[in-house]
Formats: C-alpha cells, structure tokens, sequence
C-alpha cells in the first residue's frame, strides 16, 4: 500500500498524553528490530495511531531509502490472505511480508474471532521475529482486551513495548489548533482558539470538526468569531465536548460551576507550569534523587521573575552544562576512590557547582600518592634477542603490546634465572608506555617489594591506600612472582587486585621462576587465574641464541671478534644471558689486563685455564670432557655433574645427534 | 507540603478557610462538595458537634484530574471559628498554600472579624510563614443579608483588607461568590508554580462579582 507521506512526526503534537508513544516510534523509526518489537500502539479512535504509525513508515525510509516497509489494516491483511488461498499461493503471500524490512499492521482488533488469519499472523509473526524484522500493530485496546485473540498472540504482542495515546489535553489541543490554523493560513480573534481548546474533545477529530466548522461560519459570514460565541457556534458539539476529555473524562457532567472551574485552573496551571520550568524541575528532582545539589538548576528557576521565560537552548545549555559537571564528578569520584576514602570530600563530589575545588583535591591527592614505578628504561623490545628457546615468549610479548588486556591476560612468564624474564617485562612495559605517549599507567614491580609494602601497609594501617595505588595502573606487571608463596595475606591481596584490574580489562603480566603449577604453597585460585591467560617458558639460551648474544656483548664492548671466538664462546653452556654477559665482561676485563687482543686461544685460555680445567660450573665442566673424550664413561666419571645435562633432554639429543637413539635411562 | 511534586507529577494545593465562628467556612465548603461530581471528590469529613459547630475542621479533598500532565489535588480545610480552638486552628493551618479568609459582613461580627484576621496573622507568624508571602484572598460573606445588617464592601476592606489582596462579595448558603473564591485563591497560589510572588494586583469585589 502507498504511504500516505504527510503523515511526518514533525507535524505531529506531542503532549503529555502521547510523549510516550512518540518517543519510542522515533526509536523504532530510527533502528528498526532493536528497540521495541514488536511495538504495539493503542488509543480510542482519532488520537493519531495512524499518523504515529506512518510517520515511523516515513521517517524509516527517510533515513534508510532502501528499507521496504510493507503497511497494511489487518482488514486488506485478511482480503490479502483470503485471495492467496484461493489461488493458492499463500507461500508467495508469506514471503512477500517477510521479505519486509517493516511491517506496520493498522487496527489489529479486527484479528478478534479471526481463527485462520490469527493463526497465519503466528506463523507470519514468529518468521518475522527471528529475522528481526521490525513489527508495529496499533489497535483501539491492549491486546489482552482483543476479544477471542488467541492466547500465543496476545502474548507475543505484549513482547516488546505496549504504550497509549490518550487524549489530549488542553496544552496539546491549543497547539493542534495553532498548527491547523498556521497550515490553513486562517486567522482568528484573539482568544478564540482558547475558548475551542478549552472544550475537552474527547479526540483529535472532533477538534479538528469544530475548527472546521469556525473556520466556515467565518468565511461564509464574513465576521469575526468572538471567544463568546463560540459555544453558540459549536452548538450540542460543544456541551458534548465539555462533558469528556482530560479531567472531565470520568464520572457524570459536573456542573457548570466547577467545570468552569477546572477549565480557570488550568489554563493558570498552563500559563504558570512551562514547559521549560517543568524539564528544569523534572532535572532539579531526578539529580536530587541521586544525591547531587541542585542549586545550579535552581537558579535557573529563581532568576529574575520579570524576565521573558528562557528559551529552550537556554535550558537546553544549562542542563547539558550540569549533566557535564555531575559526569565530571562522577568521573572524579572513581578516581578519588583509587586514592582511599576521604581524598575529596564527600560534599564537593556532590555539588557540580564546586567541581573545579573537586578537581583541585584530586590533583593534590595524586601528586601526593606515590606513583608505582614503572619499566626500567634500559630494557628496549629491540635489545631483546630473539631465539628458538624464547620466541614463544617474544612473540606472546609482542601479542600484548598489539593488544593490551585483550588478547592474552593474564600473561605469565616462566624460565631459570637470567633467561631475559626481567628484560622482557620492562621492554613490554617501555614499549606499552611509548605506545600511549605515556599516558598509560605501566607499573613493574618485584614481587618480593609487593610483599614488602604490603606488609608495611599493614603496620601503618593504610591498606586502602595500598590497594588504591596498585588498582589505579593501567599495566601491572608482577617479576618474580614465586615470592608471595606460603604467604597467603599477599595472595588473598593479589587475588583481590588481580580480579579488579582484570574486570576492568587492564593487561596483567607475571613472571617467575616456574610455571603456575609448579608453584607449592600458591592458593588455587590465583593458580587457576594465573593459567588462565597464557602461560609461555623462556627456556636456557640455545647455541643460535647463544652466538647472537656473545656477539652482541663483545660489540658493545667495543671487541673485534671472528667467528671462530663467538662459536667457542657459544659452545659454553650458560644458564642465561646473564651469565653471559658476565663472562664476556670477565673475558673483555682479562684480554684488557693481558693486552692481548681477545681471541678464540686468549678465550680457551682465561676460560679453561693452563691445565685445562673449566673455570665454570659442574655443567660446563662434565660437558667439556664429555666433548674432549668423546665417551659416556667420562660423563658418569664425573659423578653428580651429569645430572646437571640430562635436566634437558631435547638439548643433550641437539649437542650429541650421535646417542638421539639410545634411552635416556641407559644414559643414567 | 510541596505544591509540585515532580518526581510523582503531582500538584497539591492545601487551601484553609479561616475566619471568626459562623462566618459561613463549613458552608462554602459545603456547597463547593455538592457541584463536585462524586468521582472527582473525596469524603467529606466534616468534625461538627450536634448544633453544627465545627468542633475540629472540615476536610474535602478534590481531584482535579491531569493537568499537563500533573495529577491535581485540592485539599479544602476549614479551621473551628471560635476564640477556644486556637490550637486547632494553629495546627490545620499547618503547611497551608493559601488561605480564605472568610468574613462574616455584618456589621456587629465586625470585632470579631478583626479579631480572626489578627489571630489569622499570629498563627501564621508562629508557623514562621510570611504573612506577605503567603497567598490569601477575603470573602465578605452573608451579603445577601439586609442592607443595614451588613457593611459595605469599602468598610470591610478598610478594617481587614489592609494588605490588599483580593476580596470578594459571597452568600455561601447559596453559593454565588463562593467559587469565585476558590478560583481567586487557586490562581494566588498555582502562581507560585513559576515562582511568582502571591497577592500582586488587587481584584476588587465589585469588579469580579457584582452586587449579590
């Protein structure tokens, strides 16, 4: 059916009677299938349904050209149907509506005794739910008052939102008949459109039928209607009118004295109750209710009585002002809270008014909380060699800075000492912090100085404020986490920060000697959290690693090196890189003392000395005999030193492809 | 009381009718009750002893039904006339949006009325109203009564209407003037919505009624 396209919300009155039902049509119009659906529109006759209907029509396809709208009453629905079964093609009849992007379905009480068509409008509307099609019904009565509706219906109906349209009021009717008469181009007598608003029609119709009728007597007469004859005019119309409507709907006619009287109040309560004053009061009563002061829109209220009343971009400006103040302090609030209790006072918090003294508490109270440190600025991401024992790690690193309290989170790093744990977390930390220009709250803190303010904080009694520092960060990376084993107030605080940061989506990163699971002494529940992210070992330096690492510290020390020195240096097992770095200090140092320049002999020399002895541990030791006899027998003669290799099988299988084959047992 | 209660959109006007014993306060209301059709009114309670004096006070409570978009309530209440319910009168005065001052025109309750008028005043300075803030409107009742029983409206207002607020001629028993009242009182204290200050502009008597 073609849409009537005068039917627009712009030339719609909206009063107290239908504020609701417009408001939510301008929802359904604007994003059709999410807000209310269906939407279910009913009112007595001639109080705008249709033209509330419509103008969603309009105003949907205003916005979205290509949406197809399908309106119908459910009398040519039922016609529709009727002629589909007979010439069989109710299929075609079904996806016709459902191909819809809207459906609008005018006076649905019709449906009341309706068996077939109810039960084909089910079936129609439960395909249309599930393609979240937007359905609007409207109807004279609440769908549980349809008569013989079936019950399926009337709840399906009810789903999404049932609202009214009641008549209007006196406000509403004067600016009907305003409208009409600026859309005509007619002009009347002041006071005349008054004393017509001022009889309580009992629709939109009627009104528009004494209008008609005024406007006619005026023209044909060629005089002036007077505010005093227009009862006369309207006739029996108007003592109908005046016995219904808004506040004289109920009851039987009241006499002419209080009718009278009624009418007098409210055109006062009309005159006095502004439509501006009320959204000012409405603000001032919800703002009070959620305990701000209000004195701000008070003002507004109280300001000079003489003056014109303030226009809507007045009050529009001052609310819009307030509301920003009362988010500001909401805002503030939040933040005030990480600092303890008290670091604002109450009472500034809530009067918009004092925002800027607020604010000021707030600064001082952050400059006076410590800042938690953050990353130490000598670990780069870049400086960080990458190999095969470690790339995991790296690469989960590198997962975090991409997507910081997204992708992995919790992220726990596990390996032996001075395998880059530490320098991973603070090059994570750096290159979060250049990331956000700084802006980031990255703390890296030793687990074991956690425990220590922890167990300060306690003795001081400021555990709030504790608490409040380590929740204010926005990146919290723990190292060497394994030190709040066995001490179960760390780990009940560690728990309790690890679920607010994580329920505010803030990146967390651990590290530790061992992984989660290994750890005794941890409470399960930080074990389960610490798992739940992603847990990655960096495993001891492997020879490629190995060889990056030597050449990249005998670079930075200034030391012309040949292959030949970086692959002895390389076939040294060390447990970390910084194990490495010391020993390539102590080589440089050596060389230096020596005046040699440092060499592949000068290296094998100072490391193993005149008699060939190792100067490093029992690893390296049993491992370089292993390497100069060749034998098994050499390693078991070293007694407990061999434990020390088979700790890493895959390695021993890397260095000696030769024994791949043979049971680890058999090596034992 | 508030008179506008945004949070529920509720309107709430308490009006008292003051004024010396037998000034007619029971019957304005009395009449008021019967024009309101049935649904728009609430009992009527009326605390009266056997020869209709009103022991404790009169309370109508009227629904004046949605006014844009306020559920509106008027709430009438007389006080007892006489000198020895002073107490009473204190307490119903209570939490008053406006007040009738119903005078009985003849011409020997003069004293009386004067009286009223004073206690009126004292009342409402112990409540710690402002007397000047306060919306109030007179009705010279009983002027239906021979002329040379009552006094002209010029000496009525010259011994009560000192601060010149609306006045208007009434015969209660039968009800000219007594809506005219409550529409001048309503209008006094709905000005209030917008904050406006009561009793601005006098309106006089003979303007709004006429001869009775």
């Amino acid at each position: 059916m073609e849409l009537d396209a005068r039917y627009r919300f712009d030339n719609y009155v909206v009063g107290s009677a239908n504020r609701l039902a417009v408001s939510a049509a301008r929802a359904v119009a604007q994003s059709p299938g999410t807000t209310y659906n269906p939407l279910f529109i009913y009112s007595s006759s001639g109080l705008g349904k249709t033209h509330i209907m419509l103008a969603i029509a309009n105003h949907a396809m205003h916005l979205q050209p290509e949406l197809r709208v399908q309106y119908s009453t459910v009398d040519e629905f039922v016609n529709e149907l009727t002629e589909a079964v007979a010439v069989g093609s109710v299929e075609a009849f079904r996806q016709r509506h459902q191909r819809a992007g809207m459906l609008l379905l005018d006076d649905v009480q019709f449906l009341a005794g309706r068996r077939e068509t109810q039960s084909e409008m089910l079936r129609l509307f439960d395909a249309l739910q599930r393609s979240g099609t937007q359905v609007v019904f409207t109807s004279d009565r609440p769908p549980s008052e349809i008569a013989d509706l079936d019950e399926r219906l009337i709840t399906r109906f009810s789903g999404g939102l049932v609202v009214d349209v009641a008549a209007p009021d006196y406000e509403t009717r004067m600016a009907i008949l305003r409208m009409w008469c600026d859309e005509r181009g007619t002009h009347f007598e002041q006071g005349v459109l008054e004393a017509v608003a001022r009889i309580a029609f009992g629709n939109v119709r009627e009104l528009q039928g004494a209008l008609n009728r005024l406007v006619a007597c005026q023209s044909l007469t060629g005089t002036q209607v007077t505010p005093a004859s227009v009862r006369a005019l309207l006739g029996e119309r108007a003592e109908v009118g005046a016995g219904v409507g808004v506040g004289l709907a109920a009851g039987p006619a009241m006499s002419g004295e209080f009718a009278s009287f009624i009418s007098d109040v409210t055109e006062v309560v009309s005159q006095h109750l502004e439509p501006w004053r009320v959204r000012v009061m409405d603000a001032v009563s919800h703002w009070r209710a959620a305990g701000f002061d209000t004195a701000m829109l008070e003002r507004l209220l109280e300001s000079d009585i003489a003056r014109e009343p303030c226009s809507e971009d007045e009050v529009d400006g001052a609310l819009a002002r307030y509301e920003a103040a009362v988010e500001r302090l909401r805002s503030v609030a939040a933040d005030a809270a990480r600092f303890g209790p008290d670091t604002v006072p109450a009472h500034l918090l809530r009067d918009p008014e004092r925002l800027a003294e607020a604010e000021r508490a707030l600064e001082r109270a952050a400059t006076v909380v410590d800042v938690l440190p953050g990353p130490c600025e000598r670990y780069a991401r870049a400086d960080f060699e990458v190999g095969p024992s470690n790339q995991l790690a790296v690469h989960a690193v590198d997962s975090v800075i991409e997507e910081p309290g997204a992708k992995y989170n919790p992220l726990f790093v596990h390996g032996g000492a001075g395998v880059g744990k530490t320098h991973l977390l603070n090059a994570l930390g750096n290159e979060l912090l250049g990331m956000s220009g700084g802006s980031l709250r990255v703390a890296c803190v030793n687990a074991r100085d956690f425990v220590d303010e922890l167990i300060e904080a306690l003795g001081e009694r400021k555990i709030e404020q504790w608490r409040a520092r380590y929740r204010a960060v926005d990146v919290l990376m723990l190292d060497d986490v394994q030190a709040c084993v066995g001490k179960e107030r760390t780990q009940e605080e560690l728990f309790h920060l690890f679920n607010g940061l994580y329920s505010l989506g803030r990146q967390m990163v651990f590290s530790a000697d061992r992984a989660p699971t290994a750890m005794d002494g941890l409470d399960d529940r930080l074990r389960s959290r610490f798992a739940g992210g992603l847990v990655v070992e960096i495993q001891p330096p492997d020879d490629e690693l190995r060889r990056k690492l030597f050449a990249r510290g005998l670079a930075a020390a200034g030391i012309q090196y040949d292959a030949e020195l970086v692959d002895y240096l390389a076939s040294w097992s060390t447990a970390g890189a910084a194990e490495l770095r010391a020993m390539v200090e102590r080589l440089v140092e050596g060389a230096r003392a020596a005046g040699a320049p440092l060499d592949a002999a000068l290296a094998r020399r100072m490391l193993e000395g005149e008699s060939g002895t190792p100067e490093a541990g029992p690893g390296v030791r049993a491992r370089s005999v292993a390497r100069s006899s060749g034998s098994m027998a050499a390693i078991r003669a070293n007694g407990q030193a061999y434990d020390a290799i088979f700790l890493d099988r895959e390695k021993v299988i890397w260095d000696w492809p030769d024994i791949a084959g043979r049971a680890i047992e058999e090596l034992r | 009381m508030p008179l506008v209660n945004y949070a529920t959109r509720e309107i709430t006007c308490k009006i008292v009718y003051y004024g010396p014993g037998r000034s007619g306060k029971t019957t304005n209301l009395h009449y008021i009750y019967e024009q309101v059709p049935s649904a728009r009114r609430g009992k009527m309670v009326s605390l009266a002893t056997q020869t209709d004096r009103t022991l404790f006070f009169d309370f109508l409570p009227l629904d004046l039904g949605s006014i844009s978009g306020f559920s509106t309530r008027f709430q009438l209440y007389t006080v007892p006339g006489q000198v020895y319910y002073q107490a009473t009168r204190k307490l119903v005065l209570q939490g008053a949006d406006g007040v009738v001052f119903v005078a009985d025109s003849q011409a020997r309750q003069l004293e009386e009325n004067i009286e009223s008028m004073q206690d009126l005043h004292a009342n409402l300075a112990e409540h710690g109203m402002d007397v000047r803030a306060t919306p109030l409107v007179i009705q010279y009742n009983k002027q239906d009564l021979p002329r040379e029983l009552i006094l002209g409206v010029d000496v009525l207002d010259d011994a009560l209407n000192f601060r010149d607020v609306p006045a208007f001629t009434a015969d209660a028993l039968h009800g000219h003037g007594v809506f005219e009242t409550l529409r001048g009182i309503s209008e006094q204290v709905l000005r209030r919505l917008s904050g406006g200050t009561p009793g601005a502009g006098r309106q006089h008597a003979r303007d709004t009624v006429g001869s009775v």
